[in-house]
């Protein structure tokens, strides 16, 4: 816990430091204090928690889960057969040269307003950290112990159980603490674009009422859930990878 | 030791072999008309300078190389196929540090799928002086003891035929002497045939029955050395006169090739 003391006294003093610009500048629609946020999520919780909250996490949670699906399914195929990564690798990295929140409103066109747009957006922001971190984990696999198991007549079944998939977990979750970040982001601008429900478009409906605090609260409450994963998929790699601790 | 008999007697025999590596500038020859026969239960050395190819013969035996031509036996038997024939302790220990000792050690067997095999692990275990250390992982062992686990790991792969390649060529000058020792014990207990690669002349007298001198690539004639000494042996023994000059001679043919 003492690692994240400085950190935390840095948080108090930046609080700090706002609460005291934004009431000298005293106009909350372009800069609400910290603690009116904090009433306003207080005012709103029943809203936020119970109707947007469960939304937006959904569309954390399905896109993560489809993403996750998709890229090491993906990367698995890649590091079998070297004319899938040929051709599916430069692909891979040229995607992620796309803007994809230009390229958001056409999903909306596509999918409407319903729950896959967003989805959509998490997923395509989330499958890339996923699926290179994962070949390149599947890839980094020693090649003296891969003879080894091959000198004791292991199967290329057992081969990838036993060895490449414990090799390449570690990359695999670097990866997948870089994407759970970046499915909130996802969520939010899929949700800011073209939604009737989430807290992206809670956060927007309230910009247009000029209702600062009333911008931020969902806010906080979506890096809440950043936060809350990450140290989910931080707690679930300690369990996993137990061996690097000593 | 014992004269070359009828072929099941034979733990290894390499009969003409030759072997190329490929690559881009070209093959380069390691093995030009190579052929020896290592009775069952022999201790056999292999010296060489280092690049001489002395792990390219570990990997044809093994059957991570095939040879070009020429027929390579284990326990009698010309094999194509030899994956998972003999057990093998490669250069560095390799072990995997997502696995504690035991698992480490019991990779073979599971590759095997065998099963009901803990007594015997545990038993193993217990000899080579690895109890209380079963749950531990490889990077919280001493140099030697990593090289036990590899040493067990290689027997459990239930072959009579083991190969080391320099197994002790990181650990230090006492802990190298302990290990040679419990390593003779060992074999003597499996009853087991072990080919041993090392750089060091002393370890070799030491161990083996027989030398092989690798003085020229690529390799035609291992030059066959016989060790005059008899078991059970002891450090002290390398101070016999006959063997420090076998040791000095073994040293001045090296050094004619450098
Ligand atoms: N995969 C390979 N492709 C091409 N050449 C190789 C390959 N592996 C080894 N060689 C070459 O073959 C020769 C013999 O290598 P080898 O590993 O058998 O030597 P060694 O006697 O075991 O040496 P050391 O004592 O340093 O371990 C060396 O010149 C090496 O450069
Ligand atoms: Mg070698």
């Amino acid at each position: 816990m003492r690692n994240y003391m400085y950190s935390t006294i840095l948080t108090f003093i930046l609080l700090l430091i706002w609460e005291i610009g934004a009431r000298r500048i005293n106009t909350s629609f372009i800069l609400p204090a910290p603690t009116e946020i904090g009433m306003k999520l207080w005012e709103l919780r029943e809203e936020l928690f119970l109707h947007h909250l469960p939304i937006t996490f959904s569309v954390i949670a399905i896109g993560l889960a489809i993403s996750l699906t998709l890229g090491i399914l993906l990367s698995i195929g890649m590091s079998m057969s070297k004319t899938l990564e040929q051709t599916l690798y430069p692909l891979l990295i040229t995607s992620q040269t796309i803007p994809i929140i230009a390229l958001a409103p056409i999903f909306v066109l596509w999918f409407g307003y319903s729950i896959w747009s967003k989805i959509v957006v998490t997923i395509i922001i989330t499958f890339f950290p996923i699926t290179v971190s994962t070949f390149d984990g599947l890839r980094s696999t020693n090649r003296d112990l891969k003879e080894l198991f091959q000198s004791m007549g292991a199967s290329k079944r057992q081969l990838f159980f036993k060895l490449e998939v414990p090799s390449a977990l570690s990359s695999f979750f670097s990866g997948l603490k870089v994407a759970v970040p970046m499915s909130v982001i996802g969520a939010a601008i899929g949700e800011w674009l073209g939604a009737q429900a989430g807290l992206g478009y809670f956060s927007r409906r309230m910009m247009t009422q000029f209702d600062g605090a009333g911008v931020f609260a969902p806010i906080v409450l979506l890096s809440l859930i950043g936060i809350l994963l990450f140290i989910a998929v931080v707690l679930l790699e300690k369990y996993i990878l137990n061996w690097r601790r000593i | 030791m014992k004269s070359i008999l009828d072929n099941d007697e034979q733990a290894l025999q390499f009969k003409n072999v030759y072997f190329d590596y490929e690559n881009a500038a070209g093959q380069i020859r390691i093995l030009k008309d190579v052929s020896f026969s290592i009775p069952k239960g022999e201790f056999v050395s292999i010296v060489g300078a280092s690049g001489s190819g002395k792990t390219t013969i570990f990997r044809l035996i093994v059957g991570l190389e095939q040879q070009k031509s020429g027929s390579i036996y284990v326990n009698g038997e010309e094999m194509e196929k030899r994956l998972g024939k003999v057990g093998y302790m490669p250069q560095q220990d390799l072990l995997m540090p997502w696995r504690t000792v035991r698992q480490n050690a019991f990779l073979p067997l599971e590759i095997q799928k065998q099963k009901d095999t803990d007594s015997k692990v545990d038993r193993l275990l217990g000899e080579f002086g690895l109890k209380g250390y079963e749950n531990k992982y490889p990077n919280e062992l001493s140099g030697g003891m990593r090289q036990r686990v590899s040493f067990l790991r290689a027997t459990l792969s239930g072959s009579n035929v083991l190969l080391l390649d320099e197994p002790f060529s990181a650990l230090d000058a006492m802990t190298k002497l302990f290990m040679q020792e419990w390593l003779l014990e060992q074999w003597e207990k499996q009853l087991s045939t072990i080919l041993f690669i090392t750089h060091d002349i002393s370890e070799a007298l030491f161990l083996s029955d027989r030398i092989f001198v690798i003085t020229d690539t690529p390799v035609t004639t291992l030059e066959e050395v016989k060790v005059p000494l008899k078991r059970p042996r002891w450090q002290h023994h390398l101070d016999q006169k006959k063997v420090i000059e076998l040791k000095n001679s073994l040293i001045e043919r090296f050094r004619m090739r450098v």
